[in-house]
């Protein structure tokens, strides 16, 4: 240690030169990071579902309420839109701007499919009865479902901004990094909804 | 007593009506004095024209070491709140004997209780150690700022929003009549109609919301933005235990935010997850709230091992013995910390497997934590050890933290927690470790780095009149707790039958009267130091008072806006000794404009509309909800679209600066 102090000359302590951090290059861990807590959101949801899937309250079980072609159709929009994501990024990196847009437009039609049948779904849960307040299971169900879904919402809103965006001020710097971050949330969601499918709708028809 | 059963609710202001204004004597002292000592302030400020200073320089800032400042401010200002609470139950245990009711009457009480716990942790301990982390992470990895700047602002002021939140119970509704933890079913719709739950839920979303953020950001920061040279294993203790506590609250607090929501759905729209029938579960929300609640212990505890660290290795003048054991430990306690939450309520009755599983992990946390007492001992051992005031905290902790550590053990064995199980005894055992270990470290904190963030020091008599108070205050105060649970006492009582045990309530009841001593003792230190800030003795012109070891102390006091001129380069552990050893000065050579980021009001304004968004959930005004929530949304994306968020501070500036500090330098030497 001391040896290792007295080979030092003064001047290596500090930096004279310029010391650069890229810019926003902390982003991409800091995003990885927040999607991992969010992760864990699903994951408490996912455990409660676990716990909780069993209670019908002698009310419907989901035998009784899911209808699997729906779903297979509504899981298809999601994948289509994971895909067309990877497109329009794709494109960013060419520098396309005109097909960035084109694909984050397809995208976000994909995902508003997504939306629509899922609240063609639970609209019809609800009218059959089979709302939130009717058991604990439905509660779980609607609760896990329909976190997923605000997220895509949500995705779909940023989504709309970063188009506005990107037609704005083109592809620079920080518009390639929002982009970056919204391909990791929109990819994040469709990982969810490979779960909530798998665990929720497969599992329930066993 | 005072909840209303079914209060009507109009458009225009939900449930809020005359209504919500508590009758109790109590809260209208209180409140007239609130409302006295705010527009004295504002008479002040607006007297003085701070109004402008304040939001410029403060509350837009996105400068770590201002907002670092800022939540120490409103940990402080929560933690009298919170005292006072404290104040008022052992002043009702005390007297509450021989058919008297005491002077507070249930509803009251139980409000009182719950409040104490819901403050001083997420109001007091959680602003004090993140403002901590937040002051002193940059400067010890020797970095200009944090990795998300504005975010960083916006977190904190989301905390702010909390703290408001709860604030507003005590003056307009109730709060929860529930204990800190407001578990269901008691705190569901069913039995908690009223406010007071949704203050509860509401104030700790928004806070919560900050805290993960922060969380983020900070560990991001340590990753990311180290001086070159400093590896992972050169990082100091402080910044390790930052670390450690960083990835606690980013893999717990979104445990807590989905508890809470589930809570919340089952209260507005009656889900069925913690309700008793319909097929819910109560006790899925205790395992929830624990999987946070405990890592949340060591969230509290971690960032001040590394505060004792620092200060055991400047005051004995010699390097930290182990540390890489403690950088181990550390890690040991991070992970152990997720797999005990079920010692919280082995009474639950999972078996005697489930139950000796978790107690055994539980009794495994001392191992590590037994291996930092070691190293704190073995580093004074052959030290020259100067019992400033920073360091006399750290051996009241040492000696206060290991009788709490033990009765920690003791109520990890499954069968003695059925006996102590909720009773004084448990009382008394977390706040031997949460007074003993946070508070204790955090006075340990102010007292060493105040002379760091304003450039003089606190004044040696009163703050050694504040320590024996508080020492002496914490054992007489918690001791009868102990023999009190352990003749089978439980928490959270009103009034008691068996005349037999009043003596030990009022000694309590002492013990908490010496503990205001403490505290009042602690603001005379603050005033008394302000006010003599430019006399020589309480000066600090070299930047480094103590002789102490880490980059913090390389830089000014207080440190220029941008921290360092030149980014250090790091050689070994203990970056500022080696510096000093190798006689390196600072180079005064050419200097270079600085990229900065660029104050903004965002985050103030988007705290405030979640805040109003809370508000208006709490009290069931729909239409303010909606609007306030569509605001947020809006203003975000109105955010998003500024792109030009940073600056760079000349390197004329920058020499103004220097040169000044050169002067400062010539005038001490």
């Amino acid at each position: 240690m001391s040896t290792a102090t007295q080979l030092q000359a003064p001047a290596d302590y500090w930096e004279t030169e310029p010391h650069h951090h890229p810019e926003g290059a902390s982003t991409n861990i800091g995003f990885w990071v927040y999607l991992m807590s969010d992760c864990l959101m699903f994951a408490v949801l996912f455990a409660t579902y676990g716990v909780l899937h069993g209670n019908f309250a002698a009310g419907p079980g989901p035998k009784d309420l899911f209808d699997l072609e729906l779903i297979a159709l509504n899981t298809a929009m999601l994948l289509f839109s994971s895909i067309t994501y990877g497109f329009a990024m794709i494109a960013a990196y060419k520098g396309r701007k005109q097909a960035t847009l084109r694909w984050l437009g397809v995208t976000l039609f994909f995902g508003l499919c997504f939306l629509a049948i899922e609240l063609y779904e639970f609209h019809h849960l609800i009218h059959v009865g089979a709302g939130p307040q009717r058991s604990a299971f439905l509660s779980a169900f609607f609760t896990l479902v329909g976190t997923h879904g605000l997220h895509v919402t949500f995705g779909s809103i940023w989504l709309v901004t970063l188009m506005v965006q990107v037609s704005k001020y083109g592809l620079h710097q920080a518009n390639m990094r929002r982009l970056m971050c919204l391909s990791l949330f929109w990819h994040f969601l469709d990982l969810i909804w490979i779960g909530v499918f798998t665990f929720v709708y497969l599992m329930g028809m066993i | 007593m005072a909840i209303p059963a079914n209060v009507e609710t109009t458009f225009l202001l939900g449930r809020l009506n005359f209504q919500a204004i508590p009758k109790d004597p109590i809260v209208w002292v209180t409140f007239v004095g609130v409302v006295i000592g705010g527009l004295a302030m504002l008479y002040l400020l607006n007297k003085y024209k701070l109004w402008g200073y304040l939001w410029n320089e403060w509350f837009t800032s996105i400068d770590h070491k201002k907002i670092g400042i800022m939540y120490m401010v409103l940990g402080l200002i929560m933690f009298v709140r919170g005292f006072a609470d404290a104040v008022m139950m052992r002043a009702q245990q005390a007297i509450a004997f021989n058919g008297s009711e005491g002077y507070l009457n249930a509803h009251h009480y139980d409000q009182i209780f719950t409040a104490h716990g819901v403050i001083m942790i997420f109001f007091v301990a959680m602003p004090f150690v993140t403002g901590l982390m937040n002051y002193l992470v940059p400067l010890q990895i020797g970095a200009r700022d944090v990795s998300f700047p504005f975010l960083n602002n916006f977190s904190f002021w989301m905390t702010v929003g909390g703290a408001i939140i709860v604030m507003a119970s005590l003056f307009v509704g109730e709060f929860a009549q529930t204990g800190w933890l407001a578990f269901p079913p008691l705190s569901g719709i069913a039995y908690s109609p009223y406010v007071g739950v949704d203050y509860y839920i509401w104030g700790l979303q928004v806070a919560g919301v900050g805290t993960t953020l922060s969380g983020i950001n900070l560990m991001v920061t340590i990753l990311k933005m180290r001086a070159p040279g400093m590896t992972m294993m050169k990082m100091p203790v402080f910044t390790w235990t930052a670390f450690c506590t960083n990835i606690l609250i980013v893999a717990s607090f979104p445990i807590l935010t989905m508890t809470l929501i589930l809570l919340t759905l089952d209260r507005y729209i009656g889900t069925n997850f913690f309700t008793n029938d319909l097929g819910g579960n109560p006790m899925m929300y205790i395992n929830l709230i624990w999987i946070w609640g405990h890592p949340e212990v060591y969230i509290l505890i971690l960032p001040l091992f590394g505060v004792f660290s620092e200060i055991t290795s400047t005051f004995s003048g010699k390097r930290l013995f182990g540390y890489t054991s403690m950088v181990y430990a550390t890690i040991c306690i991070t992970v152990l910390s997720y797999l005990v939450w079920l010692h919280h309520f082995f009474t639950m009755g999972s078996g005697a497997s489930v139950n000796s599983f978790f107690g055994i992990t539980t009794m495994i946390i001392s191992i590590p934590t037994g291996a930092k007492i070691f190293n704190w001992l073995f580093t004074m051992y052959h030290g020259r050890v100067r019992y400033d005031l920073p360091m006399m905290w750290v051996i009241a902790f040492m000696l206060t933290f290991v009788i709490g550590g033990m009765t920690g053990v003791l109520l990890a064995v499954p069968p003695a927690d059925f006996v102590l199980h909720n009773s004084l005894f448990l009382i008394a055992h977390f706040h031997n470790v949460i007074i003993g270990g946070v508070l204790f470290g955090l006075f340990a904190a102010i007292n060493f780095w105040w002379p760091k963030a304003f450039g003089f020091k606190l004044n040696v008599f009163w703050g050694k009149v504040s320590f024996w108070c508080w020492v002496i205050g914490f054992w007489v105060a918690f001791m009868p707790l102990y023999i009190l649970g352990l003749m089978g006492v439980t928490r959270r009582m009103r009034v008691f039958d068996d005349p037999s045990l009043q003596i030990w309530f009022i000694i309590a009841a002492f013990g908490a009267f010496l503990i205001a001593c403490g505290i009042g003792a602690m603001f005379v230190q603050f005033g008394i130091s302000i006010w003599k800030r430019n006399e020589p003795e309480y000066r600090d012109e070299t930047g480094d008072p103590w002789n102490a070891r880490t980059l913090e102390w390389a830089t000014s006091s207080p440190p220029p806006s941008y921290n360092f001129a030149f980014t250090p380069v790091i050689h070994g552990l203990d970056a500022w000794t080696d510096m000093k050893a190798a006689g390196a000065q600072r180079p005064k050579a050419d200097y270079i404009p600085i990229h900065m980021p660029r104050y903004t009001g965002s985050g103030v304004i988007i705290a405030a509309l979640c805040t109003v968004f809370g508000m208006a959930m709490i009290w069931y005004i729909w239409w303010l909800a909606i609007v306030s929530f569509i605001a947020i949304v809006a203003y975000s994306i109105y955010h998003t679209f500024n792109y030009d968020r940073d600056y760079y501070v000349t390197a004329e500036e920058v020499r103004a600066v220097e040169d000044a500090r050169d002067r400062q330098l010539a005038q001490g030497a």
